[in-house]
């Protein structure tokens, strides 16, 4: 085969993603993780340090039980296995960030394993401590060219947990995807404050690319500082087209580790800790294993609320809601909270109902705010729906009232009378109907002739005329009992 | 008077203090004036102020200790023998320092010791080595050298140290007084400066069996700072038996025979026939690993080392050397701050926990520990305590062993092996040879102590050994 061909085959094959997700959480205990210091919410600087967090000589670590607490409910949540026995090992590498010179982190024996979360299988959780914050002054901004730089150890020995995946996800969106589920996962637990932009979530992603089909990895790079959603997601875009590139020109993936620049989207190699690095890992003399006991594994499991995907698929299996809002309901449980008081309000059926109006109109009213902070009740929601059901008002107007519900709160069946909002019909309506048809003959002429578009001149004659209080298939039905 | 004063064993001493005989604040001066007399080197810092009240009750009677340099005093020069820690003063004090003062016993002093606790002759401190009061041509061992020539040479009541390898035992030997190295986790760690956590553990020396479990007594207990720690399941005892009937004494040959120098292997023989003579039994046991002991403790203690020593790394204390950027401050700093051996040791750390080599070294130097406690653990089944001569020598001469460090490993040979199984074992003093003490060890299975002291104490008495000849 020539050289032509062979390019011709690389150009027009087609690769698929691999990927990755390294999650690391920061836990929301009271202290850190192996010391008594409180956990820092931009304190000044160094304020919240003790001779154990700041290394000093002699200083022993003393494992938090509430972290370990903590992991085990996200082990659990994540479906995977908790380990009988896991144990600590040193990381050891020389930063500023790292005062004792080594990380406590976990390696060969993690605290659980073996899970899933969604469709993407979770590989390890384990327990380990994060590293203080750097700030480099001067043009640089990184520690290399910097003018001085500067150690603030109050985030020194937070407690932190880390979810590594399997190599399930395939595409960006899909990583992104997850993440919310993740991230909503652990919200529910109360076990972080799962914050990306600050820093309490944070992602990095393992990507490579294989022509389709195949089973075999590619070389993989190591994505870091996505510190959003969207960062992800553009992240990994850009990672996997520049590896396709790659191989289209017949170049091969080195492994390396890249930083993501938001501000340009662009994917530099980091000159790090991380390169050429051997970390000497080996078991921590200075604790004991976490070998959880049956009371320990009962309090977490006992501590675990519904989960968002457990959820979802419930209001999807038991209460019949589509499975998109099913999900947006079971991730937003605020949302969710409140639609299942207004549906448990009422006793018809009118679930499905409910929740597309939440959805739909409640959302669209008060965006991220939780609707139970606003005036509205679920009661009220759930009686509005069944007016609407029974025809006692039409669509449109419900949704001033719902607005007005919003706002001021009280009964929508008042609002609809205060404000004449009921639905018109009867006689009223009907002669109503007669004055339109008879004002729009050329569109009834029309629609006569077969052309059902001139109905909406009429229909919006009489909406007009009602002010919306018409309900849109009774003006059908009444106009072609008139044709 | 003060000459008087300062000839009284420590539990004679607060036992004068408690019954009102005595002031302790008069005991502490006394001993506060005679340490400060040093000239052996054997202090790196002596309190220049009487100490806080010492409580009526207290039940160490404000007998004064001094604390090897590696304990970590607030307020109080602690830098581990080490130039890299010349100056630093810590923000609190470690728990066995602690609970000793609140038992009635105040720091007397600071004493020297081989860098980060890494040597057997003290030759190995950034300030200098320690003399030997019984012959100041030579080593008093090491690494709590200062330690154990300060309670040797009368400068100090007690001391404790601390023993990763034989550095509370093999000084104690070597200086002709009482060592103790506990059960690991029996005290506290915290605020020890870590040479290889693993493996150390902090223990008294004393002029005799009784002070040593006096002192004892007060250092063990679990420690919630230190999540190793567990204390002693019982009490200590203050020990009264004058007779080892019943007690089986195993003698091994790996650790009695080959390299044992003539005049040690007689002192130790002679110790032998004292215990049958007191009522024991020895029989002969095998520990069939122990000679590997010395090869698998130069790859673990190292390794851990290689981790312990990264903090010092010139970002938040002790030595920064002032360079143009991170890694030449962190080369720099490491380079002027720590001496050869201790630079040779995370070397050798490094080494063994490389990628690729940790299986071949560290790994395996774990199996062989575990194999050298199941040796114990077996040998003790047959037998309750075992003997042993406790270092291979009498005290050399300084500089002797200094371009060899494969001889000066060497010379821990019979220590090594009881803190890598964690069990406790004591030296006491022998008898002497070409005038210079020789140690005898007694090891037992863990959480023992009181089992060694008994027997301790009877050998003691029965061997009768004069220490006076060190003290000036």
């Amino acid at each position: 085969m020539g050289a032509a061909p062979v390019a011709d085959a690389l150009a027009e094959r087609a690769y698929e993603p691999v990927i990755g997700l390294e999650i690391h959480v920061q836990l929301s205990t009271r202290t850190k993780m192996f010391c008594g210091c409180e956990l820092s919410f931009g304190e000044q600087p160094n304020t919240r340090t003790c001779p154990v967090c700041l290394g000093l000589p002699g200083t022993l670590p003393v494992t938090n039980a509430e972290a370990v607490h903590f992991g085990l409910m996200i082990g659990m949540a994540l479906g995977c296995e908790p380990a009988p026995r896991s144990i600590f090992h040193r990381k050891n590498y020389f930063y500023p960030d790292l005062p004792k010179g080594y990380q406590i982190s976990q390696y060969d024996i993690p605290l659980a394993r073996d899970g899933r979360l969604g469709d993407i299988r979770i590989h390890r959780v384990h327990l380990e401590e994060d590293a203080a914050k750097l700030v480099h002054a001067g043009a640089s901004g990184r520690i290399h060219g910097a003018e001085a730089s500067a150690v603030d150890f109050n985030r020194g020995g937070t407690p932190l947990v880390e979810i590594v995946t399997e190599p399930d996800v395939r595409s960006a969106a899909q990583a992104a995807e997850w993440l919310r589920l993740l991230r909503v996962t652990l919200r529910q637990l109360g076990v972080s404050d799962v914050n990306m932009e600050e820093g309490s979530l944070r992602c990095d992603a393992n990507v490579s690319i294989r022509p389709a089909g195949e089973a075999t990895l590619g070389t993989k790079t190591e994505l870091k500082n996505m510190n959003s959603f969207r960062f992800l997601e553009r992240g990994v875009n850009a990672e996997v087209a520049r590896q396709e590139e790659l191989l289209r020109e017949g170049g091969a993936v080195t492994q390396e580790t890249l930083h993501f620049d938001p501000r340009t989207g662009a994917l530099s190699p980091l000159r790090s800790k991380e390169e050429a690095h051997d970390y000497r890992y080996f078991p921590e003399p200075d604790l004991v294993p976490i070998a959880p006991t049956e009371e320990m594994l009962e309090r977490a499991r006992s501590a675990l609320p519904e989960l968002p995907a457990q959820r979802a698929e419930r209001l999807e299996s038991d209460m019949g809601l589509v499975p998109d809002t099913a999900r947006l309901l079971a991730f937003r449980s605020d949302l969710g909270d409140f639609f299942e008081r207004a549906a448990a309000a009422r006793v018809g059926d009118d679930s499905k109902a409910i929740a597309n109006w939440i959805v739909g109109e409640l959302v669209a009213n008060i965006g991220d705010a939780d609707p139970a902070d606003t005036k509205l009740e679920p009661e009220s929601l759930a009686a509005l729906v069944g007016m609407v059901r029974e025809g006692t008002v039409a669509g449109s107007a419900a949704k001033d009232v719902l607005t007005t519900l919003v706002a001021e709160g009280g009964d929508p069946a008042e609002i609809v009378e205060a404000e004449n909002l009921g639905a018109a019909g009867g006689d009223e309506l009907a002669r109503v109907v007669d004055q339109a048809m008879a004002d729009q003959a050329d569109a009834v002429e029309k629609i006569r002739a077969g052309n059902d578009k001139a109905t909406g001149a009429v229909m919006g004659a009489v909406m007009r005329a009602t002010e919306g209080r018409a309900d849109g298939a009774e003006v059908q039905r009444l106009i072609r009992e008139r044709l | 008077m003060t000459g008087d004063l300062l000839d009284l064993t420590a539990a004679q001493a607060g036992q004068r203090v408690r019954a009102g005989e005595l002031s302790a604040s008069d005991l502490f001066e006394a001993w506060r004036e005679r340490a400060a007399t040093d000239s052996l080197n054997a202090y790196r810092w002596v309190a220049d102020a009487p100490p806080p009240e010492i409580a009526a009750g207290a039940p160490l009677g404000g007998v004064p200790v001094a604390i090897k340099d590696l304990f970590c005093t607030e307020g109080v020069p602690s830098a581990a023998g080490s130039r890299i820690l010349e100056g630093y003063l810590p923000p609190y004090t470690a728990t066995a320092v602690e609970q000793l003062a609140q038992a009635g016993a105040p720091m007397l002093g600071k004493t020297n010791m081989d860098e980060f606790a890494m040597g057997s002759s003290n030759e190995n401190s950034g300030f200098g080595p320690v003399m030997n009061p019984w012959d100041e041509s030579r080593v008093p061992g090491g690494s709590s050298g200062g330690s154990a020539a300060a309670v040797a040479a009368g400068l100090a009541p007690w001391a404790i140290g601390t023993d990763t390898g034989g550095s509370i035992r093999q000084p104690a030997a070597l200086c002709g007084i009482v060592g103790l190295k506990p059960t690991y986790g029996s005290i506290s760690r915290y605020g020890m400066i870590a040479f290889a956590s693993s493996l150390d553990q902090a223990g008294p020396l004393t002029r005799d069996v009784t002070d040593c479990a006096l002192l004892f007594r007060h250092m063990v207990g679990r420690d919630p700072l230190d999540s190793t720690s567990t204390g002693l399941p019982e009490e200590v005892r203050l020990p009264d038996q004058e007779r080892l009937d019943g007690l089986r004494f195993g003698v091994p040959p790996e650790l009695t025979r080959g390299g044992v120098d003539p005049g040690v292997a007689a002192v130790f023989e002679q110790s032998l026939r004292h215990i049958e003579e007191l009522g024991g039994t020895l029989e002969e046991v095998s520990l069939p690993h122990s000679d590997q002991g010395i090869s698998a403790y130069y790859v673990i203690a190292p390794a851990e080392a290689s981790a312990n020593l990264a903090r010092f790394d010139g970002v938040r204390y002790g030595l920064r050397a002032e360079a143009g950027d991170l890694a030449s401050m962190y080369e720099d700093t490491r380079e002027h701050g720590f001496g050869d051996e201790v630079k040779r040791r995370i070397m050798l750390g490094t080494y063994a926990l490389s990628s690729g080599y940790y299986d071949a070294y560290y790994g395996r130097a774990q199996r062989v520990r575990t194999k050298i406690a199941e040796d114990f653990r077996s040998a003790f089944e047959r037998v309750d305590l075992i003997v042993t001569p406790t270092s291979p020598t009498v005290a050399f001469g300084l500089g002797e062993r200094t371009d060899d460090p494969l001889a000066m490993y060497l010379s821990d040979f019979c220590t090594v092996p009881m803190p890598l199984a964690g069990i406790p074992a004591i030296s006491i003093p022998g008898g002497l040879s070409d005038e210079l003490p020789v140690g005898i060890q007694l090891a037992g299975p863990a959480f023992s102590e009181n089992r060694i002291l008994e027997a301790a104490y009877a050998l003691e008495q029965a061997i009768g050994f004069d220490g006076s000849g060190a003290r000036g």
